[in-house]
């Protein structure tokens, strides 16, 4: 396919921002002004368009798909998806990845400026949506100047984001694929992301969301919320294997409250690299809008409404030992697409890894991801 | 590539341009050749992960899922045909497959292996043992294949439920043999079903 972006167009690249003009109207009848979205493509826009692949990241993942994460110096988050020789080629793809509305690597979030007051949104920024961040997606789509996408992918709450773009603007999403995903967020779901909240909002440095001002932030309650949370991305198999009852560094029990067990020290470790990273507020709007997703809800109340007559490829992979969005939860979306006619392909895939298993290497999930992908190329 | 002698014969009786949901349909064999000599919409159902897998990388759209419970999950009349090759057998309720086969499917193409075919008999009779042959290879405690079905059974059941047959081919082999004492003599059948 011939190039003719011009290699200096700032809007492609590593590091960009788009400060879009909005209004953006959302799903809790807010408008939102400006919009800033942080993104970062790789890759050459074929002369068509025609090549754009857009990613979509889980609840902690950020832009950064496949270059180094300016915060932590560690590889993009999906490098065995995206790279050269990968399912996802940026020599034949044009791949766009951003941050997600709500979030605080860049995107207008809590953490963000109010305009109209000069000082951070914290909790009097507007309560969003998946639909509400996908719309901000497409905003920002329509500023890259693509139309229609070849792709959109995703994983965990990426999936949902696929499953609304399909949903919402399903004329400009050729295929979709939809990994360790779920169709809305179940009582048991929210239950965990309410104890992350809770602890967050149990640190006296939340401060009611105005932390910004102080130099400290809550940092314990967040931490503690992460901890929680990193339970749910593994399986019992895994954490077994990994850790077993074994003792981190000594050699007996201290009888104490000090991490005797290598399990409890490698939480520790997930919750506290995790602060350094993530804002506490953007953490609770989140896990928010992750729990109001209900795609059949909707769309009637029936989820295959939210299909009806589409054009778009799907392809849903789960895994066997993820029990946070476990496969009676893909299966239920594919039972959806196959009530609207939709072409869909499924696979559950075997992994000791739990929901995590997404991120982790896989060539199985690789060879699916490549082959549904290269089947939809025109 | 040479397809097996039931799937060649479906493949050369499905309409172009169909929609077709292959139930059971492996790496999807059937399905690529329908889908690059007769541009047929083919969809497929496979309980293997590894073969959906296979097959999803070929660029064929396949679910992951079980014959017995996830055909009540597609709408009535929603393909042309609905194909379930070798499979029958493997099935805990056959008859609850088929009649789903013809709600989801205008047409079935159903083929299986004939337990009345002489072989078998004579397998049985002298031997006293579970035959084992070239299409039925798998020791008795390890075979899939848990509701054996001869010609005749599957014609009187037919019979019972008022389906019609359209078309019936028999084959020893990779040859077609004629319907005159074909449970006896064909060691597949391949049958094209309406309601």
């Amino acid at each position: 396919m011939a190039a003719t972006a011009p290699l200096d167009d700032p809007r492609f690249g590593l590091a960009r921002t788009a400060r879009l003009p909005g209004p953006l109207r959302l799903d809790g009848g807010a408008f939102l002004a400006p919009v800033e979205i942080a993104y970062e493509t790789y890759g050459t826009l074929a002369a068509d368009g025609g090549n754009a692949i857009l990613v979509c990241h889980a609840l902690t993942g950020d832009q950064h798909l496949a270059s180094t994460h300016p915060r932590t110096g560690k590889p993009g988050w999906w490098t065995r998806m995206v790279g050269p020789g990968r399912p996802i080629d940026p020599a034949r793809d044009f791949v766009i990845c951003a941050n997600v509305l709500g979030s605080c690597m860049g995107s207008s979030g809590p953490a963000s400026i109010d305009p109209t007051t000069g000082a951070p949104y914290a909790m009097r920024f507007p309560v969003i949506t998946l639909r509400d961040m996908v719309r901000a997606q497409a905003m920002l789509v329509d500023h890259l100047g693509i139309g229609r996408l070849r792709a959109v992918v995703g994983g965990s709450m990426g999936g949902m984001q696929v499953l609304e773009w399909a949903a919402t603007f399903p004329d400009r999403v050729a295929s979709a694929v939809v990994i360790a995903s779920a169709p809305r967020h179940s009582a048991q779901n929210i239950a965990f992301h309410e104890v992350g909240r809770q602890a967050i909002m149990a640190d006296p440095s939340w401060r009611g969301g105005n932390y910004y001002e102080h130099d400290d932030p809550p940092a314990a309650g967040l931490a503690v919320a992460r901890m929680a949370a990193h339970i749910t991305y593994l399986s019992e198999a895994g954490l077994t294997e990994k850790f077993g009852r074994r003792l981190q560094k000594r050699e007996a029990k201290s009888f104490g409250f000090d991490a005797d067990f290598q399990v409890e020290s490698y939480l520790r470790h997930q919750g506290i690299s995790f602060v350094d990273r993530f804002d506490a507020n953007s953490y609770l709007y989140i896990t928010r809008a992750m729990d109001y997703f209900d795609l059949a809800e909707e769309h009637g109340g029936l989820l295959a409404n939210a299909f009806k007559g589409t054009k778009t490829r799907f392809c849903v992979v789960s895994f066997d030992t993820d029990w946070l969005y476990p496969t009676s939860e893909s299966r239920a979306i594919v039972h959806a697409l196959n009530a609207a006619g939709a072409q869909v392909s499924f696979v559950e895939l075997s992994s000791p890894f739990g929901h995590d298993s997404f991120l982790l290497e896989s060539p199985a999930l690789e060879a699916v991801i490549d082959g549904f992908l290269k089947a939809g190329q025109t | 590539m040479s397809l097996r002698p039931d799937l060649a014969i479906i493949a050369d009786h499905v309409a172009p341009g169909a929609r077709v949901l292959d139930v059971g349909c492996g790496h999807g064999e059937l399905m690529a050749v329908l889908r690059d000599t007769r541009q047929v919409d083919a969809r497929g159902l496979e309980l293997s992960p590894e073969d959906v897998s296979l097959a999803v990388a070929r660029g064929l759209s396949v679910i992951q899922g079980d014959a017995d419970t996830d055909l009540a999950f597609y709408p009535p009349a929603s393909f042309d045909y609905a194909i379930l090759s070798q499979t029958l057998q493997t099935t805990r309720a056959p008859d609850m497959v088929l009649e789903e086969l013809l709600r989801i499917g205008r047409r079935a193409f159903v083929s299986f292996p004939n337990f009345a075919y002489w072989r078998i008999r004579w397998s049985l009779m002298w031997g006293g043992r579970m035959p084992t042959t070239s299409s039925l290879p798998d020791s008795w405690y390890a075979t899939d294949n848990i509701h054996m079905v001869t010609i005749d059974d599957f014609r009187s059941f037919l019979g019972d439920r008022g389906i019609t047959v359209e078309r019936a081919w028999f084959l020893r082999g990779a040859k077609q043999c004629s319907a005159a004492a074909a449970n006896f003599r064909a060691e597949h059948a391949v049958f094209l079903l309406r309601r």
